[in-house]
């Protein structure tokens, strides 16, 4: 890792350099987990680096949530079908492949793999199975990570970066092994999936007084249709989740192990920048490899160092004698923007400060979104050269 | 109550969503700010646990409580309220069924945590829920409490999941309480005291998912507000000068000459070469103008009123956020 960049008046000042380049280059970096606040370019993150990856030697797939269509396209992703697909126009010797997540599709497979062809069908055909699945909350981080531990079992690829789901916890996935042990170890699980170890009795008859009160708040609540189809659905998913479970929890373990580096993404905005000092921290309470920060979208200090308030102050003048009015909006251009770049560097130093450890790289801001392999090439450029 | 006209009279509840980091929790609060002016009264309310609305009031975080966080211009109240579905769920068994004790050991069973694993329509009913409920509400002399209420609601991507309560919960409650509450939820929500407003971004992303929500939207018969487009950077560059740079004509030479007037460059080469560099930031400019008047075609194709809001340069602080609010009134969306 190079020292601060002093050359360049646009770094943060004394925080380390986020050498993304070594990080792909190494043998050993087997994933890279872009995580973030929504909006905050992500998934252009991701499949830049898997771009470049490739285009050194790497072979790199690259697993997204929900791209953009636009986004989607520059890597030649057409259809939402689960499956790696070939990108194509990747130089040199290394391959790229993209896949989108079908998340229901993923969560169907698992429920074929870890039960009886009946139990299956009992399970696919509920309705709350169809919720479940095909919702956006919590749902999307686990089948996230059931993908990346299949892509990584299947051995195919050298390299995994996967962009984490838009929701508000983008580290939500990290809890999912321990939200699924909550969730089958809970009282409530066993309340419900006790009249089919009984035998098909009451629900709630081998229960004491306190589960009483319980049941007969959800029936309440519920209905008895629901609460029926509620227990149907959790009895069936009581064999399957076992397997879910030990396989969430390997994946947990291999996002710790040396071989994975998480790579946190933010904007230059106070509120991502508050959402990246949660998830350096976050990552840091799980002991997960934190390879650094990458602040997208950055407004660089330009024409020569000439401050906001210069600019601002010559602008006034000419504007108060009437005179060079086109410079004098040029000018007015120019403090605004230097405001921001100064605006922007505060923000920067504000994280700084406090995890004056974590590498750091900028992109700065571009006109036009991505749309092409030109594109993600040119920001994988960008990301490099810190 | 002012007999101003604005664009949404009538409308009492506002939901205010947008991509990622398109400023939607900030616009949320403005739009609050705005319409409470000249005396009225109104809630903001948010859903997603994120304490927002204290971070954009610069305030401790809120308890699930209404309570007065600011005064409007000219007089008038915001309240805010940061939904809990735990606590909405629990409030809910008390005031509909009188159950409190029940609802204590449900939430300590972990029922609510399970209840948004297993079926978030649940979870987004209790909110809607909770947030309608404030809609309706009257006081003793028959009036509604609140003359609006302001949902800082979840992003573009599910906002139509996230309103569309009752096909959420159809699969799995064809009838009970549930179902009832849901349809409760959707008599308001689907209304003409409705509108769901969209914060952009003039960038392509936003303006896309803005677009994906509209069509969303009106195919799930919910009913579309205004697209307010957010940080919004304007110069006082004339239209023949940004022409030109976009064009890859524009001429330093002035710029040089007005360097020289104001003090700013000693020498001749010096000037040259400040100008030279202002007149990159005129070229980028002028690319990104073009690239955001595009956007603002592609929205105006959807028929649905439009608000510019201004990109602060100090960010958004107290201050900010009135002037937004002001911004807000003056275009008369509120």
């Amino acid at each position: 890792m190079r020292g601060s960049g002093s050359d360049s008046g646009s770094m943060v000042k004394n925080v380390p350099v986020l050498d993304l380049d070594a990080i792909i280059d190494d043998p050993g970096t087997r994933i890279i987990v872009c995580c973030g606040s929504g909006g905050v370019g992500k998934t252009t993150t991701a499949a830049a680096l898997g771009l470049r990856a490739a285009e050194r030697g790497r072979h790199a797939v690259v697993l997204t949530v929900d791209p953009a269509r636009r986004l989607a396209q520059s890597m030649g992703l057409s259809e939402l079908d689960n499956t790696p697909r070939p990108v194509a126009g990747v130089t040199g010797e290394g391959t790229l492949h993209a896949m989108m997540l079908d998340m229901k599709r993923t969560f169907d497979e698992i429920i074929e793999a870890h039960a009886d062809p009946e139990r299956a069908r009992q399970i696919l055909t509920n309705p709350f199975y169809q919720s479940l699945s095909s919702s956006f909350s919590g749902t999307q981080e686990y089948m996230a990570m059931e993908k990346l531990g299949q892509l990584r079992r299947s051995g195919e690829w050298d390299l995994i970066i996967v962009d984490t789901p838009p929701s508000r916890s983008a580290l939500d996935f990290l809890d999912a092994p321990e939200r699924l042990g909550r969730f089958l170890d809970g009282r409530f699980i066993r309340m419900l999936t006790a009249p089919a170890k009984a035998g098909g009795r009451s629900a709630f008859k081998l229960l004491n007084a306190g589960f009483g009160l319980v049941a007969g708040a959800m029936t309440k609540l519920l209905g008895a249709q629901v609460l029926k189809d509620l227990q149907t659905f959790v009895s069936a998913l009581d064999a399957v989740f076992g397997g879910f479970r030990a396989r969430a929890e390997q994946t947990y373990r291999l996002l710790q192990a040396p071989g994975t580096a998480f790579v946190v993404v933010a904007a230059p905005e106070r509120d991502a920048m508050r959402e990246a000092s949660y998830f350096v921290e976050r990552l840091a309470d799980e002991r997960m490899p934190l390879a650094g920060l990458v602040v997208n979208r950055v407004h660089l200090p330009t024409a020569g160092g000439l401050s906001a308030a210069r600019s601002a102050a010559a602008a006034e003048d000419l504007e108060a004698r009437g005179e060079h009015e086109l410079t004098a909006a040029a000018l007015r251009l120019h403090a605004g923007r230097m405001q921001l770049a100064a605006r922007e560097q505060r923000q920067q130093e504000h994280f700084a400060s406090a995890h004056p450890t974590v590498p750091m790289a900028q992109v700065p801001a571009m006109p036009a979104d991505v749309h092409d392999l030109e594109g993600l090439r040119r920001v994988g450029a960008l990301l490099a050269a810190q | 109550m002012s007999s101003r006209d604005t664009d949404w009279d009538g409308v009492r509840l506002h939901v205010v969503t947008g991509k990622g980091g398109t400023g939607k929790t900030t616009v949320a609060a403005a739009l609050a700010l705005a319409l409470a002016a000249d005396g009225r009264k109104v809630l903001l309310v948010e859903v997603e646990g994120r304490q927002g609305i204290a971070q954009v009031f610069d305030l401790p975080p809120l308890p699930y409580e209404e309570r007065r966080v600011a005064v409007a211009p000219g007089g008038g109240d915001v309240y805010a309220l940061a939904v809990d579905p735990e606590e909405a769920m629990l409030e809910y068994l008390e005031m509909f069924y009188g159950m409190r004790r029940a609802g204590r050991a449900l939430s300590k069973m972990g029922i609510v945590d399970f209840a948004t694993t297993i079926a978030p329509g649940f979870r987004d009913v209790l909110v809607t829920g909770k947030t309608t409920e404030a809609v309706r509400r009257k006081g003793k002399d028959g009036r509604r409490i609140y003359d609006a209420v302001v949902l800082d609601a979840p992003p573009t991507g599910r906002i139509v999941r996230f309103l569309n309560v009752t096909n959420e919960v159809a699969g799995l409650a064809r009838v009970g309480p549930i179902k009832n509450h849901a349809d409760l939820v959707s008599g308001v929500v689907a209304s003409p005291e409705t509108a769901v407003h969209f914060v952009t971004l003039l960038e392509e992303m936003p303006v896309q998912e803005t677009l994906d929500g509209i069509t969303e939207l009106r195919g799930a018969g919910l009913p579309a507000g205004g697209v307010f487009t957010n940080m919004v950077r304007t110069s006082g560059l004339p239209e023949a000068a940004l022409d030109a740079a976009a064009a890859g004509r524009f001429d330093p030479m002035e710029l040089a000459l007005g360097l020289k007037a104001a003090g700013l460059a000693d020498g001749d080469p010096n000037a040259a070469a400040l100008a030279e560099a202002l007149a990159q930031e005129i070229s980028e400019h002028a690319r990104r103008t073009e690239l955001e008047r595009q956007e603002r075609v592609s929205l105006d194709a959807a028929g649905r009123p439009r608000y510019e809001l201004p990109l602060l340069p100090d960010g958004v602080d107290l201050a900010g956020l009135y002037e937004l609010a002001e911004s807000i009134r003056a275009q008369g969306a509120a």
